[in-house]
C-alpha cells in the first residue's frame, strides 16, 4: 500500500513555478530519500504534504487521505522534523518535547527517557541557550518518542555531530524494522545512500530521477581503474567506454553498465594486471545530472 | 473552518500562556497601577470644586481637545469627568499598543520564524493557532477591563460610581480587543511581521489624527475613528454604552475577515507583494553607517513622515486655537498671565514636549537594533570583517543622533507649513526651531540610557520603553496638573524650558549634553570589553 501518493503536483508562486508536475509514491515500510540542490522545491513539496500550502494543481495523498482537506486525520499519524528550527526562547527543551507529545496525544511517552539518553540531551535548559544541533535534538526526540506511522524529516542532521548523526541513522533503522515509513529529505548523500530504499532526485521543481539505488546505478556508468601488461592504444574508441584518462600507467575511465560483457571479452586479450571498478555513489549520480545539464549547481 | 474548541485548543492555550504570562502581568500591572495612582492623586490635588473648575477652563480649548478628545462636562468638571477626559484616550492607546505587539508576536512573528510550521504539523486545525491567539487576547483584555474597573471602583471616589468605572474598564478592554483583531487582519495581509507592525501602528496613528482633526473641526471624521468612539462613551458623565456595542461589532467583523483571509492564503505568504531587490550593493553600501541605514530605512522614513503629519496636525490645531482665543474674552484674561505671548506660543512648549518624546522612539529603535543584531548572531559575523566594535557602535549611535535631529526637524516643518497656511499671524520658523531643538539634549540623554542598557544589561533592553512611557506620563500629566519641579526632573524632558515663554537655561542644556556624552563614552568602553551575546 502507498503511504504517500503524489500525482502531478504543481505549485506556482505568482508567475514563478516552484513545482512542475511532481509525482512519486512512498510505500509502507519504506525509507524514501528526497534529494536535490538548494531551491529545487524539496521544502515546498514537504509543505504541501503537511497541508501548510495548497498545490496549484495535482493530487497529494497520505494514508489515502487528501493532504489539504484531511490534514488533521493525517497529522495524528505523522511526525515531522523541520530543517530550520526555531524554538520558544523562554521554555525549556523538556517543556517543548512534552508539548509536542501532548498535542499528538502521545503523552506520556514510554520512549521519551530512552530517546533523551540516546541523543545525550539535557532537557532542563531554556531553548534560547541551545545550539543548532541541540534544537534539532528537541524536534528529533519528540518525533522518535511519538507513535507515528509516517516520519517526515527535512534535513534533520544538518546541525548534528557525526556521533549524533549515527544515533539518528540507528533510530531510523529501528523505525524501519518496526514497519514504519520514512520520508527523508537530505543533503548528506552518504546518509541517504545508507538509509534509503528508494531515492527521488528533484531539480528546478521537476523529478529528474526516481527509483531504487540499484536501478539508478544500472542506468549509469561505473568508474574503472585498469592496468595491463600489453599496451592499449585505442581505449577511447571501445564501445561503451567514456572519459578516458591516464594516471601513472593506470587507465581511469567510465563504462556503460550494459557494455561490461563486450569490454571484458576484449580486455582479456591485453594481459590484465589489475582491474577495479566501483559503482557510482549517489554523489556521482547527483553530480552527473548537473554536469549533463550544464553544471549549474545552484539549480 | 474546523472545530475551534478541542483538546488541542486547550493544550495550545496553556502553552502560549506559559510563554506570555510574564509580559501580560507586566503590561496589565503597569496600566492598572498608573490608572489607580492617577485616580488617587486627583482627589488630593483638586479637592475643591473651584480648583477643578479652574482646570476645566484651561482644558476647554481646541489644542486640548485635539490631544484628549472633547470635554463634555466643562460646566461641572467632577473628578470622574476630569479623570475620563484626561486619562481614557491615552490609556486606550496604550492598551491598543499592547494588543498590537502581542498579536504580531503570537501570529506573524511565530510564522516568520518557522515555529508555527512545527505546530501546524501536529494534529491541529489550520485556524486553531490564530483562534487561540485571539482567545488569549480576549482573556487578557477582559482581565484588564475587570481589574481596572474593580480597582477604580474600590477607591470609592465621589462622582466615580461603579457604573462609570465598569464602563471605563470595558472601554479599555474593548478597544484593546478591537486592535487585536485589526492586527490579526494585517498579519494575514502583510508578508512579514515588520510589515504587520508597520500597518498596525500606522493605522493607530491615523485613527488618532483623524479623531484629533474631527474633534476640532468636523465631528463626522471622529465618528469614523474607533478612538473617536472611545471618548464618546462620556464615562462618568453620561455613561453611554452604545460606542462599546459599535466597537464589539467592528471587532467581530475584523475577526471574521482575519479568519477568512487566513483560510485563503498559504503559510509564510501575504496579500501584499514583496518587491525584488537589487542584485548588487550600491557603491555607498561600504560604510557601516550606510549599511545600518539601509537595514532600517523603511522604518526611518515611515517615522519621519509620521512626525511630519503629527506636526501638520498640531499646526492646524494651533490655527484653530487662535480663532477660539480671539472670540473669548474671559479666557483671554484667565489664561494670559503674560501678555507678551500669545496663547499659541504658550501651548507651543507643551506640544514640543510631546513631539520630542514621540520623536525619541525612532532613535532608540535604531540603537536597540545593535543588540537585536547581536542576539541573532549577525554582529559576530560582521565583526569578523574589517570593522571593530567601536566603529560599529559609533555607526549606530551616529545614525540614531542624525534621526533624532531629523525627527524634530520634520515635525517643525509640518507645524510651520500648517501654521503659515492657516493662520493670519503664523509662528516664526526661528521660534519653532528654537522651541523644538531645546529638546534635543533630552533626547540624547534618553539615547544615552539606551546605550547604557545595551552595554551593561542588554537582557532588559525593553525597560528603556518603560522609562520613555514613564517620561511621557510625567510630562503629559505634569503639564496638565502643574507638577512640582522635582517630579518633572525624574524625566529628562520634564524641565526643558518651554520656548518662547520661558527663558532658555543654557547651563541646564549644557549639563544634559555633557551627561549624554558621558553616557556614550561609558557605554562604548563597556561595549568594547563585554562578551558578545548570541
Amino acid at each position: 500500500m502507498s503511504v504517500i501518493e503524489l500525482a502531478d503536483i504543481s505549485k506556482k508562486f505568482g508567475k514563478f513555478t516552484a513545482l512542475d508536475a511532481v509525482s512519486f509514491n512512498v510505500e509502507e515500510g519504506e525509507v524514501f530519500g528526497f534529494i536535490g540542490p538548494n531551491g529545487a522545491g524539496k521544502t515546498t513539496t514537504l509543505r504541501i504534504l503537511l497541508g501548510m500550502i495548497q498545490a496549484t494543481s495535482g493530487e497529494a495523498k497520505i494514508f489515502g487521505k487528501d493532504v489539504w482537506d484531511e490534514a488533521i486525520a493525517i497529522h495524528k499519524r505523522i511526525a515531522y522534523v523541520p530543517g530550520d528550527i526555531n524554538l520558544w526562547d523562554n521554555l525549556t527543551g523538556g517543556e517543548v518535547i512534552d508539548f509536542f507529545l501532548k498535542m499528538q496525544g502521545a503523552y506520556p511517552s514510554t520512549k521519551k527517557e530512552a530517546m533523551m539518553k540516546r541523543f545525550d540531551f539535557d532537557p532542563s535548559k531554556k531553548c534560547k541557550n541551545y545550539s543548532k544541533g541541540n534544537k534539532q535534538k528537541v524536534a528529533l526526540i519528540a518525533a522518535f518518542s511519538s507513535d507515528a506511522d509516517l516520519y517526515i524529516f527535512d534535513e534533520p542532521t544538518s546541525g548534528l555531530d557525526p556521533l549524533m548523526e549515527k544515533v539518528f541513522q540507528e533510530s531510523v533503522h529501528e523505525l524501519k524494522r518496526n514497519g514504519k515509513s520514512v520520508l527523508l529529505s537530505s543533503h548528506i548523500l552518504s546518509e541517504v545512500e545508507s538509509l534509503c530504499d528508494k531515492v527521488c532526485i528533484i531539480r528546478e521543481g521537476r523529478v529528474i530521477e526516481s527509483g531504487t539505488l540499484s536501478d539508478m546505478r544500472h542506468l549509469t556508468r561505473s568508474t574503472v581503474r585498469l592496468s595491463t601488461r600489453k599496451e592499449i592504444n585505442d581505449l577511447s574508441e571501445w564501445i561503451g567506454v567514456h572519459d578516458v584518462k591516464k594516471e601513472n600507467d593506470e587507465w581511469i575511465f567510465l563504462i556503460d553498465s550494459d557494455k561490461w560483457n563486450s569490454f571484458i571479452t576484449r580486455v582479456s586479450g591485453f594481459d590484465v594486471e589489475k582491474i577495479e571498478s566501483h559503482p557510482p555513489t549517489l554523489e556521482d549520480l547527483f553530480m552527473r545530472h548537473y554536469q549533463d545539464d550544464g553544471g549549474d549547481l545552484d539549480g | 473552518m474546523g472545530k475551534l474548541f478541542s483538546k488541542q485548543t486547550s493544550i495550545l492555550t496553556r502553552f502560549i500562556f506559559k510563554r506570555e504570562w510574564v509580559k501580560m502581568i507586566i503590561w496589565i500591572g503597569s496600566i492598572v497601577g498608573v490608572t489607580v495612582a492617577v485616580a488617587a492623586a486627583f482627589t488630593g490635588l483638586y479637592s475643591s470644586e473651584a480648583e477643578r473648575q479652574g482646570i476645566a477652563q484651561t482644558m476647554d480649548n481646541p489644542a486640548m481637545t485635539a490631544m484628549l478628545g472633547p470635554s463634555v462636562a466643562i460646566e461641572d468638571y467632577t473628578f470622574g469627568a476630569m479623570f475620563s477626559h484626561e486619562m481614557l484616550l491615552f490609556t486606550a492607546i496604550t492598551v491598543a499598543i499592547m494588543n498590537i505587539l502581542m498579536i504580531n508576536r503570537l501570529t506573524r512573528l511565530e510564522e516568520e520564524e518557522n515555529r508555527l510550521e512545527i505546530i501546524q504539523s501536529l494534529p491541529v486545525e489550520r485556524n486553531t493557532y490564530l483562534f487561540t491567539s485571539l482567545l488569549l487576547a480576549f482573556g487578557l483584555n477582559s482581565a484588564l477591563a475587570l481589574l481596572t474597573s474593580g480597582s477604580i471602583g474600590i477607591l470609592n471616589i465621589e462622582s466615580m460610581d461603579w457604573n462609570g468605572s465598569l464602563l471605563y474598564g470595558v472601554t479599555l478592554g474593548a478597544t484593546g480587543f478591537l486592535f487585536a483583531c485589526l492586527t490579526a487582519v494585517f498579519a494575514q495581509i502583510s508578508p512579514s511581521s515588520r510589515g504587520t507592525l508597520g500597518l498596525s501602528f500606522f493605522t493607530l496613528g491615523f485613527f488618532y489624527l483623524l479623531r484629533a482633526i474631527g474633534d476640532v473641526t468636523a465631528e463626522w471624521l471622529s465618528l469614523l475613528s474607533p478612538l473617536g468612539w472611545v471618548t464618546r462613551t462620556e464615562t462618568y458623565v453620561e455613561n453611554k454604552w452604545l460606542p462599546i456595542l459599535l466597537i464589539a461589532i467592528i471587532s467581530l467583523l475584523f475577526l471574521f475577515i482575519s479568519f477568512w483571509l487566513h483560510a485563503k492564503r498559504d503559510m509564510q505568504d501575504g496579500f501584499l507583494p514583496e518587491r525584488k531587490g537589487r542584485i548588487e550593493a550600491s557603491s555607498l553600501l561600504h560604510h557601516p553607517l550606510v549599511f545600518i541605514f539601509r537595514l532600517q530605512r523603511v522604518t526611518i522614513f515611515s517615522w519621519l513622515i509620521g512626525l511630519f503629519i503629527l506636526g501638520v496636525t498640531y499646526g492646524s490645531v494651533l490655527g484653530e486655537l487662535e480663532t477660539f482665543f480671539e472670540s473669548n474674552d474671559l479666557l483671554k484674561e484667565l489664561l494670559t498671565p503674560d501678555p507678551e505671548f500669545s496663547l499659541v506660543e504658550q501651548f507651543l512648549g507643551i506640544l514640543m514636549s510631546v513631539i520630542a518624546i514621540i520623536g525619541s522612539i525612532p532613535p532608540i529603535m535604531i540603537m536597540n537594533r545593535l543588540y537585536k543584531e547581536e542576539k541573532i548572531g549577525r554582529n559576530e559575523w560582521i565583526l569578523t570583517h574589517n570593522i571593530n566594535r567601536t566603529k560599529l557602535f559609533l555607526s549606530y549611535l551616529s545614525l540614531a543622533i542624525i534621526v533624532a535631529v531629523l525627527s524634530i526637524f520634520f515635525s517643525i516643518i509640518g507645524l510651520w507649513i500648517a501654521s503659515v497656511g492657516l493662520s493670519t499671524d503664523p509662528l516664526g520658523l526661528d521660534t519653532l526651531i528654537l522651541s523644538g531643538f531645546v529638546y534635543l539634549p533630552a533626547m540624547t540623554v534618553m539615547l544615552g540610557l539606551a546605550t547604557l542598557i545595551i552595554a551593561f544589561k542588554p537582557n532588559i533592553l525593553n525597560s528603556i520603553w518603560m522609562y520613555l512611557s514613564f517620561s511621557f506620563i510625567v510630562v503629559y500629566l505634569g503639564s496638565l496638573l502643574q507638577f512640582d519641579d522635582w517630579l518633572l526632573a525624574l524625566s529628562p524632558y520634564g524641565n526643558i524650558p518651554k520656548v518662547p515663554v520661558e527663558e532658555i537655561s543654557y547651563s541646564y542644556l549644557a549639563i544634559l549634553v555633557g551627561l549624554s556624552l558621558l553616557l556614550y563614552v561609558v557605554s562604548l568602553l563597556q561595549y568594547q570589553r563585554r562578551d558578545l551575546k548570541g
